[in-house]
């Protein structure tokens, strides 16, 4: 048990490690949300009004940051396809260690990443004059972590049965983007049309977006018992997948 | 008791037999080669002996472990290198080995001295702490190589472990396997396309075609094999010389052909003399004598009907090696 924590612990840190030596995917990871960040908040933000008033760059930030934690995990499974490209994959694979350790070292390992990347959001957020109350942090972190190891494990999922990063890419394009967009990220659920509601049950970032959104402002569309419990579960779903999928590359 | 044990294992890819029924055994400390032309079906052997893909029919053992129903038990047990790069290019030479003795489980306090013990015996210490990328591709081999030794594995797999090598480096290799299997007792099973390597290194060789072994024993053996040696001979007369020579019990065969005759024979270098002797007394003049002592790439190709030309498969091999890197592993 011991050896598999210590796998599980070199496997995280090499995450971290390449993370930390890639300066670009540092800043592109938070290029895009910035911008949306700014357009939305400043651009929109000027021209609309909330119906429970408040700010609108009050409202899109949460979900700017779940499209952060998003993007940023998903592409940290991505890591997946380009250990299969570069063989390296072979070496924690034949290695004395059970693939669900491996799984779960990658999945921390970018987890961990993702919100590192979430924190420097937080970060430009508040210089930009997004309200983050300092009290809040801690229980946004949980959230931030668990939505985060959520969709790593996606990640980890989708890049066991891709061949290689253009496959990936689409699965980005017609299935991560919309997640972002029918979200609620970026307006209100309420004022939508019924069949982009229904959509957005079925979206777990929706619960995501919905619990910082909570931790944040204090309210939102649900309760954070619900949207814990739905990430939990949504949680539980994808690091399953994660292993059983990551268990059946080898042959 | 043998460390590997393969009882008619066989690969399929869907109809397509890679590997057909091979059986084979390696003893405690033999270093063991596998020779083969390019798609023998050498590395999906190997790739079945350490757990990476499952058998479609047959059984092996290593180090008493099944391959099929324990393979945790082999994992412990062995160490790889495999043809295709598996290095993480972003992290450091230490950082590569630090994971690796951290997934076999070396102890913490013995990790670093065994990194540094290994990255001196492949003469990369001054390169410990730079990106992998930033290496050619001789010293990213000799780093794995070094990486497959850390955690000292009773069975070591080396698949190619000196493709694109240069010939310097590639006795040093030879010398530390050597040295392993001396000191440590380590079992080596190799493939190779080196004839020299198969030659020097090995105590027993398999050649392998089209996924069957066509043939197996010690390196002299094999040679022996193809009935002794060359002797050309240039002469006045090779009809006269041949029926002098007649009746030498130490001569397998004798053809006389326009101004030459060629012998075939045992211990060719050791006969000259008395044939020359022969010669001299029949009054046959003889102007040159030309000895050729079988190779392995004679008994490679009396075997297989193919010559494995080193030069142009060390540029081709090195190449393919470089494009498999970027390749997807399926
Ligand atoms: N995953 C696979 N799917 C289908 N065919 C495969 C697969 N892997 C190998 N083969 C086929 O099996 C045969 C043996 O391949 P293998 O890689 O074992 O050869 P090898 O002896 O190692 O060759 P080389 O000297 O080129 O490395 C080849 O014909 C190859 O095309
Ligand atoms: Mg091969």
């Amino acid at each position: 048990m011991n050896q598999e924590f210590i796998a599980i612990y070199f496997l995280w840190k090499r995450e971290i490690i390449r993370f930390l030596r890639s300066k670009s995917r540092i800043i592109g990871s938070i290029g895009m949300p910035f911008f949306f960040l700014v357009m939305l908040g400043f651009g929109i933000g000027g021209i609309v009004s909330l119906e429970g008033g408040g700010s609108y760059l009050d409202f899109v930030a949460p979900g700017i940051l779940g499209m952060v934690l998003l993007f940023g995990s998903v592409f940290s499974g991505a890591i997946v396809i380009i250990d299969k490209q570069f063989g390296f994959l072979k070496e924690t694979l034949v290695a004395p260690v059970r693939r669900e350790s491996i799984v779960l070292g990658k999945a921390l390992g970018g987890a961990s990443t993702a919100v590192i990347q979430g924190m420097l959001m937080i970060f430009v957020m508040a210089i930009l004059g997004v309200s983050i109350p300092l009290h809040t942090i801690p229980l946004l972190f949980a959230v931030m972590f668990l939505v985060s190891i959520a969709f790593v494990s996606l990640g980890i999922s989708l890049a066991s049965i891709m061949e290689d990063m253009h496959g990936f890419q689409l699965i980005v394009n017609f299935l991560i983007f919309p997640m972002f967009l029918f979200s609620g990220a970026i307006f209100p659920l309420d004022s939508v049309p019924e069949i982009l509601q229904y959509l957005s049950y079925i979206d777990p970032l929706t619960y995501g977006v919905d619990a910082m959104r909570i931790v944040l402002m204090g309210t939102a569309r649900f309760s954070l018992a619900l949207d814990l419990g739905v990430l939990v579960a949504f949680l539980a779903v994808t690091t399953s997948l994660a292993a059983y999928l990551f268990r059946r590359i080898e042959n | 008791m043998p460390i590997i044990s393969a009882s008619n294992i066989t690969k399929k890819f869907n109809s397509f037999t890679a590997v057909n029924s091979v059986s084979l055994q390696v003893e405690k400390g033999e270093i063991f080669g596998l020779l083969g032309p390019n798609g023998a079906g050498k590395t999906t052997f190997i790739s079945m002996l350490v757990t990476m893909k499952r058998p479609s029919s047959g059984r092996a053992e290593v180090n008493g472990f099944d391959v099929s129903s324990d393979p945790r038990g082999v994992r412990k047990s062995i160490g790889i290198v495999f043809q295709d790069q598996a290095l993480d290019e972003e992290l450091t030479a230490y950082e590569n080995l630090d994971l690796h003795a951290a997934l076999y489980s070396v102890p913490r306090n013995e990790r670093e001295i065994r990194i540094m013990e290994v990255l001196k015996m492949v003469e990369l210490d001054s390169r410990r702490d730079d990106q992998v990328k930033t290496f050619s591709g001789g010293m990213r081999r000799r780093l794995e190589i070094a990486r497959g030794l850390i955690h000292y594995p009773k069975v070591l797999f080396l698949d190619e472990p000196t493709l694109g090598l240069d010939p310097q480096t590639r006795k040093h290799i030879w010398e530390y396997i050597n040295k392993l299997r001396r000191e440590h007792n380590v079992t080596v099973f190799l493939t190779t396309h080196y004839m020299e390597e198969a030659d020097t290194l090995c105590d027993r060789i398999a050649i392998i075609d089209h996924g069957k072994i066509i043939m197996m024993d010690t390196p002299s053996g094999l040679k022996d094999s193809l009935g002794g040696d060359t002797l050309l001979l240039e002469c006045s007369s090779p009809r006269k010389l041949c029926s002098t020579l007649k009746g030498q019990e130490c001569i397998i065969d004798s053809k006389p052909h326009n101004g030459k005759l060629t012998l075939r024979l045992d211990n060719g270098e050791k006969k000259i003399p008395m044939i020359m002797q022969k010669a001299r007394d029949a009054g046959v003049a003889v102007s040159s004598v030309s000895l050729h002592k079988p190779t392995l790439d004679d008994v490679f190709l009396h075997y297989t009907g193919r010559t494995i030309r080193e030069e142009n498969i060390s540029s081709a091999e090195s190449f393919r090696m470089h494009a498999r890197a970027r390749r997807r592993m399926r």
